[in-house]
Protein backbone atom coordinates (compact mmCIF):
# COMPACT_ATOMS: atom_id res chain seq x y z
CA UNK A 1 0.00 0.00 0.00
CA UNK A 2 1.37 3.19 -0.58
CA UNK A 3 2.51 5.99 2.01
CA UNK A 4 -0.40 8.10 2.92
CA UNK A 5 0.02 11.60 2.67
CA UNK A 6 0.23 13.90 5.55
CA UNK A 7 -2.89 15.24 5.53
CA UNK A 8 -4.26 12.05 5.78
CA UNK A 9 -1.64 10.22 8.32
CA UNK A 10 -2.05 13.12 10.69
CA UNK A 11 -5.22 12.28 12.45
CA UNK A 12 -4.28 8.52 12.61
CA UNK A 13 -1.08 9.65 14.00
CA UNK A 14 -2.48 12.17 16.65
CA UNK A 15 -5.07 9.58 17.55
CA UNK A 16 -2.79 7.18 18.70
CA UNK A 17 -0.76 9.26 20.40
CA UNK A 18 -4.10 10.78 22.13
CA UNK A 19 -4.73 7.48 22.92
CA UNK A 20 -1.47 6.86 25.10
CA UNK A 21 -2.00 9.88 26.93
CA UNK A 22 -5.50 9.51 27.40
CA UNK A 23 -4.63 6.10 29.20
CA UNK A 24 -1.96 7.70 31.38
CA UNK A 25 -4.28 10.46 32.28
CA UNK A 26 -7.29 7.96 33.27
CA UNK A 27 -4.24 5.81 35.13
CA UNK A 28 -3.35 9.17 37.40
CA UNK A 29 -7.04 9.83 37.71
CA UNK A 30 -7.83 7.17 39.42
CA UNK A 31 -4.40 6.79 41.87
CA UNK A 32 -5.23 10.48 42.62
CA UNK A 33 -8.83 9.34 43.31
CA UNK A 34 -6.96 6.72 45.97
CA UNK A 35 -4.97 8.64 47.30
CA UNK A 36 -7.72 11.21 48.20
CA UNK A 37 -9.22 8.12 50.07
CA UNK A 38 -6.16 7.61 51.63
CA UNK A 39 -6.18 11.09 52.98
CA UNK A 40 -9.74 11.18 54.07
CA UNK A 41 -8.96 7.54 56.10
CA UNK A 42 -5.79 9.10 57.52
CA UNK A 43 -7.93 12.19 58.81
CA UNK A 44 -10.26 10.13 60.50
CA UNK A 45 -7.87 7.83 62.12
CA UNK A 46 -6.03 11.14 63.52
CA UNK A 47 -9.26 11.99 64.81
CA UNK A 48 -9.95 8.95 66.79
CA UNK A 49 -6.46 8.96 68.09
CA UNK A 50 -7.05 12.94 69.06
CA UNK A 51 -10.44 12.10 70.65
CA UNK A 52 -9.29 9.15 72.54
CA UNK A 53 -6.23 11.22 73.69
CA UNK A 54 -8.47 13.71 74.69
CA UNK A 55 -11.16 11.50 76.82
CA UNK A 56 -7.91 9.58 78.41
CA UNK A 57 -6.60 12.80 79.67
CA UNK A 58 -10.08 13.48 80.96
CA UNK A 59 -10.11 10.54 82.76
CA UNK A 60 -6.59 11.38 84.32
CA UNK A 61 -7.24 15.39 85.62
CA UNK A 62 -10.40 14.40 86.71
CA UNK A 63 -10.62 13.59 90.41
CA UNK A 64 -12.02 10.48 92.12
CA UNK A 65 -16.13 11.15 92.44
CA UNK A 66 -16.19 13.97 90.29
CA UNK A 67 -17.62 14.32 87.09
CA UNK A 68 -15.94 17.63 85.97
CA UNK A 69 -12.70 18.98 86.02
CA UNK A 70 -11.68 21.38 88.40
CA UNK B 1 8.96 0.40 51.26
CA UNK B 2 8.13 0.98 47.67
CA UNK B 3 8.01 4.75 48.03
CA UNK B 4 12.41 4.89 47.69
CA UNK B 5 13.31 6.62 44.58
CA UNK B 6 10.60 7.67 43.69
CA UNK B 7 10.58 11.41 42.89
CA UNK B 8 13.89 10.82 40.64
CA UNK B 9 12.25 8.08 38.52
CA UNK B 10 9.08 10.13 38.14
CA UNK B 11 11.59 13.76 36.60
CA UNK B 12 13.28 11.23 34.49
CA UNK B 13 9.92 10.30 33.19
CA UNK B 14 8.37 13.16 32.15
CA UNK B 15 12.17 13.79 30.97
CA UNK B 16 12.26 10.86 29.25
CA UNK B 17 9.08 10.70 27.79
CA UNK B 18 8.82 14.60 26.47
CA UNK B 19 12.30 14.14 24.93
CA UNK B 20 11.19 10.82 22.72
CA UNK B 21 8.13 12.31 21.69
CA UNK B 22 10.38 15.32 20.75
CA UNK B 23 13.04 13.34 18.72
CA UNK B 24 10.16 11.49 17.13
CA UNK B 25 8.02 14.56 15.48
CA UNK B 26 11.41 16.55 14.78
CA UNK B 27 14.32 14.48 14.77
CA UNK B 28 13.48 11.51 12.98
CA UNK B 29 13.27 11.26 9.10
CA UNK B 30 9.66 10.09 8.01
CA UNK B 31 10.06 6.70 6.58
CA UNK B 32 10.84 6.30 3.26
CA UNK B 33 7.74 3.49 2.68
CA UNK B 34 5.21 4.34 4.81
CA UNK B 35 5.82 7.87 5.09
CA UNK B 36 4.22 10.04 8.54
CA UNK B 37 2.02 7.13 9.99
CA UNK B 38 5.24 5.37 10.75
CA UNK B 39 5.56 7.54 13.64
CA UNK B 40 3.27 5.04 15.17
CA UNK B 41 5.95 2.45 15.40
CA UNK B 42 8.07 4.93 17.86
CA UNK B 43 4.82 4.44 20.43
CA UNK B 44 3.52 1.34 19.40
CA UNK B 45 6.10 -1.20 19.78
CA UNK B 46 7.62 0.02 22.57
CA UNK B 47 4.39 0.10 24.89
CA UNK B 48 4.32 -4.04 23.23
CA UNK B 49 7.57 -4.83 24.37
CA UNK B 50 7.70 -3.20 27.78
CA UNK B 51 4.10 -4.90 28.29
CA UNK B 52 5.30 -8.45 27.46
CA UNK B 53 8.70 -7.83 29.68
CA UNK B 54 6.09 -6.45 32.57
CA UNK B 55 3.85 -9.98 32.18
CA UNK B 56 7.79 -11.73 32.36
CA UNK B 57 8.72 -9.87 35.43
CA UNK B 58 5.32 -11.14 37.11
CA UNK B 59 5.82 -14.28 36.78
CA UNK B 60 9.47 -13.88 37.98
CA UNK B 61 8.00 -12.00 41.27
CA UNK B 62 5.80 -14.85 40.96
CA UNK B 63 8.55 -17.82 41.39
CA UNK B 64 9.84 -15.57 44.03
CA UNK B 65 6.68 -15.29 46.29
CA UNK B 66 6.66 -19.01 46.10
CA UNK B 67 10.14 -19.26 47.16
CA UNK B 68 10.26 -16.87 50.25
CA UNK B 69 6.27 -16.90 50.74
CA UNK B 70 7.27 -12.99 51.35
CA UNK B 71 3.95 -11.12 50.49
CA UNK B 72 5.45 -7.74 49.04
CA UNK B 73 6.64 -10.30 46.18
CA UNK B 74 2.75 -11.46 45.48
CA UNK B 75 2.28 -7.26 45.33
CA UNK B 76 4.87 -6.38 43.00
CA UNK B 77 3.37 -9.62 40.28
CA UNK B 78 0.02 -8.53 40.75
CA UNK B 79 0.90 -4.63 39.82
CA UNK B 80 3.24 -5.63 37.15
CA UNK B 81 0.67 -7.50 35.56
CA UNK B 82 -2.23 -5.06 35.97
CA UNK B 83 0.35 -2.16 34.91
CA UNK B 84 1.45 -4.49 31.49
CA UNK B 85 -2.84 -5.32 30.90
CA UNK B 86 -2.79 -1.03 30.60
CA UNK B 87 0.24 -0.98 28.31
CA UNK B 88 -1.37 -3.85 26.45
CA UNK B 89 -4.77 -2.18 25.87
CA UNK B 90 -2.59 1.05 24.51
CA UNK B 91 -0.40 -1.65 22.48
CA UNK B 92 -3.73 -3.06 20.61
CA UNK B 93 -5.48 0.57 20.10
CA UNK B 94 -2.53 1.95 18.63
CA UNK B 95 -1.72 -0.92 17.09
CA UNK B 96 -5.16 -0.98 15.72
CA UNK B 97 -5.05 2.83 14.09
CA UNK B 98 -1.48 1.95 12.52
CA UNK B 99 -3.12 -1.40 10.69
CA UNK B 100 -6.24 1.13 9.43
CA UNK B 101 -4.06 3.75 8.22
CA UNK B 102 -1.47 1.25 6.50
CA UNK B 103 -3.26 -1.72 5.93
CA UNK B 104 -6.79 -0.17 5.34
CA UNK B 105 -8.41 -2.64 8.63
CA UNK B 106 -7.69 -2.00 11.73
CA UNK B 107 -7.23 -6.01 12.26
CA UNK B 108 -6.05 -8.60 10.68
CA UNK B 109 -6.57 -12.19 11.63
CA UNK B 110 -4.29 -14.35 9.64
CA UNK B 111 -1.14 -11.88 11.03
CA UNK B 112 0.59 -14.29 13.55
CA UNK B 113 1.67 -11.29 15.80
CA UNK B 114 -1.63 -9.49 15.57
CA UNK B 115 -3.10 -12.55 17.28
CA UNK B 116 -0.22 -14.17 18.97
CA UNK B 117 -0.51 -10.32 21.35
CA UNK B 118 -3.92 -10.68 21.47
CA UNK B 119 -4.12 -14.46 22.77
CA UNK B 120 -1.33 -13.22 25.66
CA UNK B 121 -3.24 -10.00 26.58
CA UNK B 122 -6.62 -12.20 27.18
CA UNK B 123 -4.80 -15.03 28.86
CA UNK B 124 -3.90 -12.11 31.34
CA UNK B 125 -7.01 -10.71 31.06
CA UNK B 126 -8.24 -13.54 33.40
CA UNK B 127 -5.33 -12.86 35.60
CA UNK B 128 -7.20 -10.26 37.93
CA UNK B 129 -11.09 -12.28 37.69
CA UNK B 130 -9.13 -15.64 39.22
CA UNK B 131 -7.48 -13.97 41.99
CA UNK B 132 -11.41 -12.42 42.88
CA UNK B 133 -13.01 -15.45 42.71
CA UNK B 134 -10.38 -16.95 45.28
CA UNK B 135 -11.28 -15.17 48.86
CA UNK B 136 -8.37 -16.89 51.60
CA UNK B 137 -5.52 -14.35 50.63
CA UNK B 138 -2.74 -17.14 51.00
CA UNK B 139 -4.65 -19.32 48.51
CA UNK B 140 -5.12 -16.19 46.13
CA UNK B 141 -1.51 -15.14 46.34
CA UNK B 142 -0.58 -18.80 45.43
CA UNK B 143 -2.80 -19.46 42.89
CA UNK B 144 -1.80 -16.30 41.28
CA UNK B 145 1.79 -17.24 41.46
CA UNK B 146 1.02 -19.94 39.66
CA UNK B 147 -0.79 -18.53 37.10
CA UNK B 148 2.13 -15.56 36.40
CA UNK B 149 4.56 -18.58 36.15
CA UNK B 150 2.37 -20.06 34.03
CA UNK B 151 1.51 -17.07 31.80
CA UNK B 152 5.14 -15.85 32.02
CA UNK B 153 6.65 -18.17 30.64
CA UNK B 154 4.14 -18.40 27.65
CA UNK B 155 5.16 -15.16 26.84
CA UNK B 156 8.75 -15.59 25.44
CA UNK B 157 7.79 -18.99 23.95
CA UNK B 158 4.72 -17.36 21.98
CA UNK B 159 7.38 -14.79 20.67
CA UNK B 160 9.99 -17.33 18.98
CA UNK B 161 6.63 -19.33 17.49
CA UNK B 162 5.57 -16.01 16.39
CA UNK B 163 9.27 -14.97 14.29
CA UNK B 164 9.55 -18.70 13.51
CA UNK B 165 6.57 -18.15 11.45
CA UNK B 166 6.85 -17.85 7.57
CA UNK B 167 4.67 -15.33 5.84
CA UNK B 168 4.61 -12.02 7.87
CA UNK B 169 2.81 -8.82 7.08
CA UNK B 170 4.11 -7.43 9.82
CA UNK B 171 7.70 -5.74 10.29
CA UNK B 172 10.43 -7.13 12.38
CA UNK B 173 12.09 -4.51 14.76
CA UNK B 174 14.31 -6.85 16.80
CA UNK B 175 16.79 -8.35 14.85
CA UNK B 176 21.21 -7.82 14.54
CA UNK B 177 20.65 -5.20 12.07
CA UNK B 178 18.32 -3.41 14.00
CA UNK B 179 15.39 -4.34 11.53
CA UNK B 180 17.17 -2.54 9.11
CA UNK B 181 16.37 1.28 10.44
CA UNK B 182 18.28 4.13 9.82
CA UNK B 183 20.25 5.20 12.70
CA UNK B 184 18.56 8.40 13.89
CA UNK B 185 15.12 6.50 13.58
CA UNK B 186 16.99 4.06 15.58
CA UNK B 187 18.25 5.70 17.86
CA UNK B 188 14.86 7.34 18.51
CA UNK B 189 13.53 3.43 18.88
CA UNK B 190 15.40 3.23 21.48
CA UNK B 191 14.92 6.96 23.14
CA UNK B 192 11.28 5.67 23.12
CA UNK B 193 11.34 2.55 24.26
CA UNK B 194 14.27 3.70 27.29
CA UNK B 195 11.02 6.55 28.52
CA UNK B 196 8.11 3.30 28.27
CA UNK B 197 10.37 1.53 29.97
CA UNK B 198 11.01 3.94 33.10
CA UNK B 199 7.51 4.90 32.70
CA UNK B 200 6.25 1.33 33.76
CA UNK B 201 8.72 1.34 36.55
CA UNK B 202 7.45 4.62 37.41
CA UNK B 203 3.83 4.06 37.55
CA UNK B 204 4.56 0.62 39.36
CA UNK B 205 6.32 2.40 42.10
CA UNK B 206 3.25 4.68 42.35
CA UNK B 207 0.56 1.41 42.16
CA UNK B 208 3.18 -0.05 44.67
CA UNK B 209 3.09 3.05 47.48
CA UNK B 210 -0.18 3.75 47.29
CA UNK B 211 -1.50 -0.16 48.26
CA UNK B 212 1.58 -0.30 50.78
CA UNK B 213 -0.38 3.06 52.37
CA UNK B 214 -4.02 1.46 51.83
CA UNK B 215 -2.60 -1.77 53.92
CA UNK B 216 -1.05 0.55 56.48
CA UNK B 217 -4.44 1.99 57.09
CA UNK B 218 -6.19 -1.00 57.40
CA UNK B 219 -3.83 -2.29 59.80
CA UNK B 220 -3.71 0.85 61.62
CA UNK B 221 -7.91 1.00 61.80
CA UNK B 222 -8.27 -3.05 62.59
CA UNK B 223 -5.68 -2.58 65.53
CA UNK B 224 -7.40 0.60 66.83
CA UNK B 225 -10.83 -0.95 66.41
CA UNK B 226 -9.20 -4.03 68.29
CA UNK B 227 -8.12 -2.02 71.66
CA UNK B 228 -11.96 -0.25 71.66
CA UNK B 229 -12.97 -3.64 72.02
CA UNK B 230 -15.34 -2.44 68.36
CA UNK B 231 -17.01 -5.06 66.61
CA UNK B 232 -13.98 -5.48 63.92
CA UNK B 233 -15.30 -5.56 60.10
CA UNK B 234 -13.53 -7.35 57.69
CA UNK B 235 -12.19 -5.85 54.27
CA UNK B 236 -14.18 -6.42 51.66
CA UNK B 237 -12.95 -8.67 49.00
CA UNK B 238 -10.24 -7.63 46.19
CA UNK B 239 -8.68 -8.99 43.75
CA UNK B 240 -5.49 -7.01 44.73
CA UNK B 241 -3.44 -8.40 47.70
CA UNK B 242 -4.79 -6.88 50.93
CA UNK B 243 -1.88 -7.29 53.31
CA UNK B 244 1.84 -7.40 53.28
Amino acid sequence: MPALPLDDAGPYVAAAYLVFLALILIYVAIMAGKLVRIARELGELSELVERRERSSGDELSTPAGEAVPR
Amino acid sequence: MFARGLKPLSIASVVLVVGAFALVFFYAPNDADQGFIQKIFYLHVPLAIVALFGFVAGGVFGIRYLRDGDRAHDLRSYVAIHLSLIFGVATLITGSIWAKASWGHWWLWDEPTLVSFLIVFLLYACYTPLRFSIEDPERQARTAAVFAITAGAFVPLNFLAVRMAESLAHPRVLSETGGSMPGDMYLTFLVSLAAMAVLFVTLCKYELTSKEASMRLRALKRRLAAADDDAWTPTARSAAPQQL
